[in-house]
């Protein structure tokens, strides 16, 4: 039992709606959202250290014992990934709260942030899988509605794509669960688990494998995997940087937490194809990292990527021991930040140059060097350099792979870090190390060199996930062991009744 | 019953994936709703169809009859519905934006965030 598991819900709830009443005060309502922000860091710091210390959280929302009522469970896993998404809502905020551009501005930005951050809190803490789609919902209404916010052609072409195959994959998901429940008759993860183990057991597991596949597909859109990502590139880049780097921070993520989940607690067993989850990871892994490669534009570099990262954490879920897991849950984290940065990075650089396609920048090494010093920072941590966070978390996927004697998965690990490093360096060449087009440019900063601190936050995190890489890395040991033996999280939840 | 409601659904869901095929946004945007009503109907007759047993207990029983309609479906679907309701507006306004900013609403015309751009010559596409 404990309360402190409702908070990343009513923190987040109750900025957002402070944040509408004071929507004609622009400067209380920013207060407002830094404190709502401040509060939510800190309770994910209690939360893991809470975790660590009890392994498993639960609340039984309103008294109701699982699996009647809705139940909240927090294992490292959950308490990982809340504070994670804590730390780049917290860098995107002071971001946007020092930028001009008018999604900063507008009434409506720093509630939606905040309801997105309820949604997706409510995916991780959830052990019941209606909420968790009602939680996708939540954060799917705010993303569609921050996407479009400015109202801009290419946004609202971005959007259509983004809108219309999320509602798809939302659909399958909600018909997924239909069958699944007519067939298990409960909607608590941790007894669908129980029920589904004896289903293999008994091998009568059809119907609960017809309702995984559903849910498969549905949490493979919403993570960008390969063959399903086709939204992703084609919007990713329209919204304002700070949305960008939100969103690829946060919405694809929820959508690989939901396919962990799925692949270890609600459908363990071979239920869900091992070899098609391998074979779909590697090849978003190297359908992500060529796409990149063949594109000239800031952002959509870095939305294929996002792909291609995706790749790594699948083939991680896959692998499924208690290394692989852990790679893929660190890979997360590390993934979260650096391109998050990334997105912020791309953004400033873009407002300084004046254009984010790659033949019309240029000379910002000479004008600004401490951002091009951040830029390779995130940069060699995304393909994976030492001391850098990206080193430990492609380093633990290959390591992984190589006990499981995967060859081929692993030199598609390596080829994929390769050519993350070319469309890197493409950015750095174009963007920082080349003279701008227009000589009479003005690449002076203004007041842009107070976004500085946000990114440079970032970029400590990234070092930080790198030189702390060991003890670090114990942890997602840790949650990997626990996500490999679903009972303590089924004992947890159901108590005796098991 | 059941199979008479099972074919309805097939046709539902028919309706809604052609209805997404189509190049016009209205036309995708009514099949994302008729989508959603179909998957509201399919968890319905999934959890049984069981003519008018309602799940209450009568007077002077302990328990529920023998056969007695879930009804945690429908709380299910009601959650459903609302949420499509607001999905449902949003993607209207979407589309009423789209024709408004664009002037058009041709699936085919709006894949302009999709085109790689040409690093030769130096014109900007208009939306990009």
């Amino acid at each position: 039992m404990s309360n402190l598991l409702t908070l990343p819900l009513l923190v987040p709830l109750i900025s957002a709606t402070f944040g509408i009443l004071a929507r004609q005060h622009a400067n209380v309502q920013r207060w407002i959202s830094l404190a709502g922000i401040s509060v939510y860091l800190a309770i994910g710091f209690i939360l893991i250290s809470h975790v660590l210390d009890q392994s498993y959280l639960t609340a039984q929302v309103g008294g109701w014992q699982a699996p009647y009522g809705i139940t909240l469970v927090a294992d490292l896993l959950s308490a990982i990934m809340i504070l994670f998404t804590g730390l780049i809502v917290f860098s995107v905020l002071l971001y946007s709260l020092m930028t001009s551009k008018p999604c900063g501005f507008s009434p409506a930005f720093h509630p939606l942030v905040h309801f997105l951050l309820m949604g997706a809190s409510g995916a991780f803490l959830t052990g019941d899988i209606f909420n968790l789609y009602v939680c996708f919902e939540i954060m799917l209404m705010s993303s569609f509605a921050l996407m479009t916010l400015e109202g801009k052609a290419e946004q609202t072409e971005g959007a259509v794509k983004y809108v219309v195959l999320n509602l798809l994959s939302s659909a399958i998901f909600l018909a997924g669960l239909g069958l699944l429940y007519a067939k298990v008759g409960s909607l608590n993860m941790a007894d669908i688990s129980v029920i589904s183990q004896q289903a293999v057991a008994d091998e009568k597991v059809g119907p609960i494998r017809l309702a995984g596949l559903l849910f498969f597909v549905s949490f493979s859109v919403k993570a960008g995997m390969f063959p399903f990502f086709f939204w992703l590139p084609a919007s990713y880049h329209t919204p304002s940087p700070p949305v960008s780097a939100l969103f690829s921070g946060i919405l694809t993520k929820v959508g690989v937490y939901a396919l962990i989940r799925l692949h270890t607690l609600v459908m363990p067993g071979e239920v869900l194809g091992y070899k098609l989850l391998l074979t779909m990871g590697v090849a978003t892994m190297l359908i992500g990292v060529f796409g990149a490669a063949s594109q000239m534009h800031i952002r959509r570099i870095l939305s294929f990527h996002i792909i291609s990262q995706i790749g790594y954490i699948v083939v991680g879920i896959a692998i499924k021991t208690p290394l692989a897991l852990a790679s893929a849950i660190f890979f997360i984290g590390h993934n979260i930040i650096s391109k998050g940065n990334l997105f912020l990075v791309a953004g400033l650089a873009s407002d300084i140059v004046g254009s984010e396609k790659l033949h019309k920048t240029g000379g910002m090494w000479k004008a600004w060097p401490q951002l091009g010093i951040i830029y390779l920072i995130s940069a060699f941590s995304l393909a994976g350099f030492p001391p850098l966070s990206g080193f430990v978390a492609k380093f633990s996927i290959v390591w992984a792979t190589v006990e499981s004697q995967l060859w081929w998965v692993m030199a598609a690990a390596i080829f994929t870090g390769l050519f993350t490093l070319y469309s890197m360096m493409k950015i750095w060449v174009e963007v920082f190390w080349k003279d701008h087009p227009d000589p009479d440019r003005d690449l002076t900063l203004g007041k842009n060199s107070r976004r500085l601190m946000p990114v440079s936050l970032l970029a400590g995190i990234i070092i930080f996930l790198g030189l702390g890489g060991g003890p670090l890395f114990d942890i997602c040991l840790r949650a990997g062991e626990q996500l490999v033996n679903p009972a303590g999280y089924i004992q947890a939840v159901l108590g005796e009744i098991t | 019953m059941e199979i008479i409601m099972s074919i309805v659904i097939g046709v539902c869901y028919a309706c809604a994936v052609f209805l997404l095929l189509q190049k016009r946004l209205l036309q995708i945007v009514l099949g994302i709703a008729l989508l959603g009503h179909s998957t509201n109907l399919l968890i319905f007759v999934a959890s049984g169809l069981h003519g008018n047993s309602v799940p209450i207990i009568q007077n002077g029983l302990k328990e529920l009859p023998l056969i007695a309609v879930d009804p945690l479906p429908q709380a299910l679907i009601l959650t459903a519905i609302v949420i499509g309701l607001a999905l449902f507006g949003f993607s209207l306004a979407l589309a009423y934006r789209c024709v408004a900013v664009l002037g058009h609403d041709d699936i085919d015309q709006i894949t302009h965030t999709d085109t790689l751009d040409d690093p030769i010559s130096k014109v900007d596409s208009k939306v990009s």
